[in-house]
């Protein structure tokens, strides 16, 4: 499988330095279209409004979580095929169980470094 | 004999469930200068048991709002809770510009390593990489604090509300200890998973997280 380098790629998180951190480790991937948003709702608005082919999304977000916006996803019938990657604090077992059976393609524990996020990327997207 | 007792007993109780300030001294004063004013002739056993709680509910209610003043709740409240909050929220902020600052050089050097030789960029990319990683702390104590500001929220509200109302306080813990274990019968909502960054040994870690995941293929 033949990786889209220049497919569109939306970031989720409230932290404004984690989607630096994330948007600066794609960019080294190779990945330099890269868009972001605050929390579910503003990602949800720009997924249905843009063409993207992977959302990597924090979990604990307001107004609407990481996993109200997979499950928003998931129940959508244009977008609920998109890869999706949870990266989260969240490191309990239930929360990787109710990502899952929410539809989740794979979860990264924060902190996370450089190596996991490529390996996950791989896991998900095929090899790049 | 006390031919009200079950009356006043009864007043006491209303008083104590129905006041949105704590029964006073004065109230209670009254309440059992009522009741030995009742007193009639003989006192049986059963009165002077009656007496004898009522005079024990006083010293109870006296010492209660004793220790109550003498930690001084409005300071907690008003000054030592607040100021640690803002202290808190001051940290995230500090910590949120430091790593930004951490974050520009380290794009600003990503920037420069794009016009140098390849073994070189390298060599500063792996570098600017560890940046990068190392950044993420950020997030996690920015986290971890928010969790603490909420705990701390919580207290300051307990404790308001134990000293608006004494006796009301009472029915209120008795009520929640009630609802609490109603909602250890529930399912686990959304919000009871989320719980921030858990401390080492508490959640998986990354490798626990793969296994798991993979046991669901």
């Amino acid at each position: 499988m033949t990786v889209d380098m220049s497919m569109n790629i939306l970031i989720v998180d409230d932290y404004k330095t984690m989607l630096r951190i994330i948007r600066n480790l794609l960019k080294q991937l190779g990945f330099e279209n890269v868009e972001d948003a605050l929390d579910g709702s503003s990602a949800l608005e720009k997924l249905k409004g843009g063409n993207f082919g992977l959302v990597i999304s924090d979990w604990n977000m307001e107004p609407m979580t990481g996993l109200q916006l997979l499950k928003e996803i998931r129940s959508d019938g244009r977008l609920k095929d998109t890869p999706f990657i949870m990266i989260t604090a969240e490191s309990k077992t239930e929360n990787v169980v109710a990502a899952k059976e929410a539809g989740v393609n794979n979860y990264i524990v924060k902190p996370f470094n450089a190596a996991t996020l490529k390996s996950k990327l791989t896991s998900v997207l095929g090899n790049f | 004999m006390v031919p009200d007792s079950h009356e006043t007993l009864d007043q006491l109780q209303q008083a104590q469930h129905e006041a949105e300030q704590p029964v006073t001294r004065a109230d209670v004063a009254e309440i059992l200068s009522q009741v030995l004013g009742s007193l009639d002739g003989d006192v049986s056993a059963l009165d002077l048991q009656i007496y004898q709680e009522l005079e024990g509910l006083v010293r109870y209610i006296q010492a209660a709002r004793q220790e109550i003043a003498a930690i001084r709740p409005e300071d907690l409240s008003s000054e030592y809770i607040m100021s640690a909050t803002d202290e808190l929220d001051a940290v995230v902020g500090a910590t949120e510009k430091a790593t930004g600052e951490i974050l520009d050089a380290a794009e600003a050097i990503q920037s420069i390593a794009d016009g140098l030789d390849e073994a070189i960029q390298t060599r500063l990319v792996d570098q600017v990489t560890r940046i990068f990683e190392a950044s993420n702390f950020q997030d996690l104590t920015g986290q971890r604090i928010t969790k603490v500001v909420r705990v701390l929220k919580h207290i300051e509200e307990r404790v308001g509300d134990l000293v608006a109302a004494l006796g009301a306080e009472v029915e209120r813990v008795r009520q929640s200890a009630g609802d609490a274990v109603a909602e250890d019968d529930k399912q686990p909502s959304e919000a009871d998973l989320l719980n921030g960054p858990q401390l080492p040994g508490g959640g998986n870690d990354q490798d626990e997280i793969d296994r798991l995941l993979a046991s669901f293929d």
